[in-house]
């Protein structure tokens, strides 16, 4: 009936998500690892993309942000936000996005904003081969992209009769 | 329109409604094309909807089109279907079980790419019940040969045993040689699996504790490698790895001397090291010193983590400092006199602009305050008080309490005076309410007189400190010549020595009438107290008979109030205060008269001046009845929940105050706060909790694990509660300790929550 928690100590550090917007606000990309209802979600967005551009430009990466910490840093115009629990490494998370901007940079070539707007489901194919339920499943920049861009391949050989889509 | 061209089209929109009237154009054709049945468009539909969706717009009616694109053989439309799955479902809608043979059968595909969409999708979106339905499968592919596929397998493992705990046994086969692995990838998600496992179960910590060797075999190749190109990151071979392999290190070492043995090198060599000039290296030096701290380490390692925060406190970079705040505020405990020897950098901290660095200064200066500098400490938060944002002024002035109740008041006799030189802070409607508290703490009589006419020998300007001494003479002056007081050394005073002081009150140009009502009704009490009943006499006539008989009169009956009222602080599971004399009164006695019963946050920052005044005085007392009242004051008004008494027990009382964790509303944050009250301090302090089979329970890291004797201090600890169901919560408690030499253990049931902290 009574199902004990055999932690003694749980240190509990997911991701919980991660979000893209630019500086006015727009979202570019949206990554849910926990689930939450389409209301929740808008509720959650809205609020952390305030607190955030309301933030001055000399203060630290970190913010409490109701029971989660959020690690955002800004490249050109867009913010990157992520929302981790409190016992994880804040510090790691930084490198964490700066991976991820740098896998974008090297699949786009000298990535910026309007490559993310226009190609957003790559820029989701490129984060969900680098990290998986929130955690990073892969450490090496070259084996990320390889992956990425066999699967592009694979795409076009299955299209080769079919028009092309995009 | 193809998809890009659709993209560029909407972004012409001049206005929220021409953006509005394109979509709108554009999912009604969508809609018509899925109507049709359309396989060659679904693709682009979907995907164009999922743009869509991101500026806003609703797109439920684009769910099942996802499932069909995942069914899909082409590659394109499962890339997309499964995309759309996880951007538009989520595992409250039904509609979402339906993936579960796709998934089932794309985890059996042949191109590991679609195995690997399935992975990726089952990892980051897998509700309970598909779980359970795929482990079998997770399990499998957790074996294969294939990285790129294993790598995957384990953190969608991860997933599967933080949604169905039960399962984790049957992973446990396939983890035996994950760490021989040389593969990166695999080795990370490794790393996460084990770490995940061991944290969720005792047995498995144990099983896995013989790995430390290999972990600390790899973690030492990854340092001592030379350059590899692939793993790189400025200097630094793998960082995300090392950093896992630390915490999972950490979580092996702590409370197993073994362990934390074999690991000491290690550490050491990481803490030495590694390349600080970029934030890369610090986030390893962070991870490092988090473990030092945890595990068994011996001292020279614990010194070595605590100078490596001091050096994180003076870094240029905001974010090395934030961090080295978080982590000083964590070990301020256990290596108090360590943290004290970077003090004045904490304190300069609370000058930063970023609030966060001030907020953790803040809670960092609290805890850093003892008897030798409090009074440059007591300046130093005063300003902050003074000048910090409103945010933050409950929670300084109920720290700035609790900081000099727990440690001032039992180190240091005569330091806080410095404190009530802000004066100004304090207002006339203070005094009454202290005077409660003070006759609500029956043991303290005796020290709290001792206390204040000591203080009135010092200083007799500030009015309401004059005030309330004058009161406590004239109902404790008996305790104070026999010289009753424990606590401390008791003062040689004679009945004579303690009447001219409160005449002295009488004729001193400092007091204000009220306080001469108050020292000439003092000195009326004492008839009865003391036996120089003939001073007392002369003395009352003289100044009974004063000009200011009318100012004299309010004074002496709003003594007489004070005297008379309910003492109704909301103390739960307290001893009940003195029942009142008399006569009942309507007059609210909580130290924040006039705030009202629905907390809002205005409230709170509004009476954080009105409770500073409170403080003010009672900075100088201590903790009523073992409570932090103004803790779990400030949680009440802020959540409405009132706090509660869990257990109580051969001195161990354990009190559960409540907050709403956001963003989930289904999830209750419980603080545990840990009290001992017999005169041994209570060691190895565990505190286990269980729930019915709907909750889930999450137990966060307590605060220490020595209980301290005497109510010197708690140990706290959160608990989160996910109950979905709202169900009413039912709590089991295993508390273990050791005191006095023997060991203790209990069982209890916690049936008394708050409705509102589970509805």
């Amino acid at each position: 009936m009574f199902r004990w928690s055999h932690l003694v100590i749980y240190i509990c550090v997911q991701m919980q998500f991660m979000l893209l917007f630019s500086r006015q606000g727009k979202l570019r990309l949206q990554k849910w690892y926990v689930p939450l209802c389409d209301k929740e979600k808008k509720k959650i967005t809205r609020e952390l993309l305030q607190t955030v551009l309301a933030r001055k430009p000399k203060m630290c990466s970190f913010l409490e942000w109701r029971d989660l910490k959020v690690v955002y840093k800004r490249y050109a115009s867009l913010y990157f936000c992520c929302a981790i629990e409190n016992q994880d490494n804040e510090l790691i998370t930084l490198e964490i996005i700066h991976r991820y901007v740098e896998l974008l940079d090297k699949y786009f070539g000298s990535v910026c904003e309007l490559d993310i707007i226009f190609n957003f489901e790559k820029a989701y194919f490129i984060l969900d081969e680098f990290l998986l339920g929130g955690e990073a499943q892969e450490t090496s920049k070259k084996n990320v992209l390889k992956a990425i861009e066999q699967a592009d391949l694979l795409q076009e050989i299955v299209l080769e009769t079919v028009s092309q889509i995009y | 329109p193809l998809l890009r061209e659709l993209i560029r089209t909407i972004r012409t929109a001049r206005t929220q409604a021409e953006e509005r009237e394109m979509i709108q154009k554009e999912c009604a054709a969508i809609r018509s094309s899925f109507r049709e049945e359309d396989n060659t468009y679904r693709c682009r539909n979907v995907a164009k909807l999922l743009y869509m969706h991101m500026l806003g717009y609703p797109a439920h009616f684009g769910q099942l089109e996802c499932l069909k694109l995942i069914a899909s053989q082409k590659f394109t439309d499962k890339r997309i279907g499964y995309l759309g799955a996880m951007l538009l479902l989520d595992e409250r809608q039904d509609v979402h079980l339906l993936m579960t043979n796709c998934i089932k059968n794309d985890l059996n595909h042949s191109t590991q790419y679609v195995q690997g969409l399935a992975l990726c999708t089952l990892g980051c979106m897998g509700s309970s019940e598909m779980c359970r339905d795929l482990a079998g499968e997770v399990e499998k592919l957790l074996k294969t040969s294939n990285s790129y596929l294993r790598k995957k397998a384990a953190l969608c493992a991860v997933h599967v045993i933080r949604k169905v705990p039960e399962l984790m046994e049957m992973f446990l086969p396939a983890t035996k040689n994950l760490l021989s692995e040389k593969n990166h990838g695999v080795l990370h998600t490794s790393v996460v699996l084990l770490t995940e496992m061991c944290e969720r179960s005792p047995d498995m910590l144990s099983h896995f504790r013989k790995l430390v060797p290999q972990l600390v075999r790899i973690l030492k190749n990854l340092i001592m490698s030379g350059y590899s190109p692939e793993h790189d990151v400025s200097g630094i071979s793998d960082p995300f790895l090392q950093v896992r392999i630390l915490r999972l290190l950490r979580i092996l070492g702590r409370s197993d001397d073994d362990s934390s043995e074999a690991m000491n090198d290690i550490l050491a060599q990481v803490a030495t090291n590694t390349e600080t000039s970029k934030n890369v290296g610090n986030a390893i030096l962070y991870e490092t010193v988090l473990t030092i701290m945890d595990i068994k380490s011996e001292s020279g390692l614990r010194v070595l983590a605590i100078n490596i925060l001091g050096r994180f406190l003076l870094n240029n970079d905001k974010n090395i400092r934030y961090v080295a705040l978080t982590s000083l505020l964590k070990t301020v405990q256990t290596d108090h006199n360590a943290v004290q020897r970077h003090r004045s950098t904490i304190v300069d901290c609370l000058k930063d602009l970023d609030v966060s660095i001030k907020r953790r200064a803040m809670e960092l200066s609290f805890a850093l305050v003892n008897g030798n500098n409090i009074r440059g400490m007591m300046k130093e938060l005063l300003y902050f008080l003074d000048s910090c944002d409103p945010e933050f002024k409950a929670d300084c002035a109920s720290g700035v309490f609790l900081a000099f109740t727990l440690k001032t008041i039992w180190l240091c006799p005569l330091c806080h005076f410095s404190f009530l030189q802000a004066g100004s802070y304090v207002r006339d409607d203070s005094v009454p309410n202290l005077i409660q508290l003070i006759t609500n703490s029956v043991e303290m009589h005796a020290y709290t007189v001792q206390r204040l006419y000591k203080a009135l020998l010092d200083d007799i300007s500030q009015q309401p400190l004059v005030q309330v001494a004058s009161w406590c003479i004239g109902e404790y002056g008996d305790l104070l010549v026999s010289g009753q007081c424990e606590e401390e050394e008791p003062i040689q005073v004679t009945e004579d020595e303690v009447l001219d002081v409160l005449e002295g009150l009488l004729v001193s140009n400092l007091s204000t009438p009220v306080t001469r009502g108050y020292s000439l009704t003092a000195i009326m009490k004492l008839s009865t107290r003391f036996s120089s009943v003939n001073r007392i006499k002369k003395v009352v006539s003289i100044y009974g008979s004063s000009i200011d008989v009318e100012l004299q009169q309010r004074a002496v009956e709003r003594i007489m109030k004070i005297s008379l009222i309910d003492v109704a602080l909301p103390l739960p599971g307290g001893p009940a205060p003195a029942p009142a004399p008399s006569v009942p009164t309507s007059q609210p006695t909580f130290l924040l008269d006039g705030i009202s019963s629905q907390p809002l946050f205005n409230d709170i920052a509004a009476a954080g001046e009105n409770l500073f005044d409170s403080l003010c005085l009672l900075s100088f007392l201590f903790q009523v009845n073992g409570a932090n009242i103004f803790e779990w004051f400030i949680l009440f008004y802020s959540t409405g929940i009132p706090p509660m008494t869990a257990y109580n027990k051969n001195g161990l009382k354990i009190d559960f105050t409540f907050e709403r964790a956001n963003p989930n509303p289904n999830i209750a944050v419980i603080t545990i706060h840990a009290s001992n009250s017999t005169e041994a301090d209570m060691t190895d302090f565990v505190f286990q909790a269980a729930v019915p089979k709907t909750f889930q329970l999450q137990l966060l890291s307590p605060s220490s694990n020595v209980v301290p004797a005497l109510n010197q201090g708690t140990v706290t600890q959160v608990i989160r509660v996910l109950n979905p169901q709202k169900q009413q919560l039912r709590m089991r408690v295993k508390l273990t300790y050791t005191h006095k030499g023997s060991a203790f253990q209990d069982l209890s049931e916690v049936n008394n929550f708050p409705p509102q902290s589970w509805q």
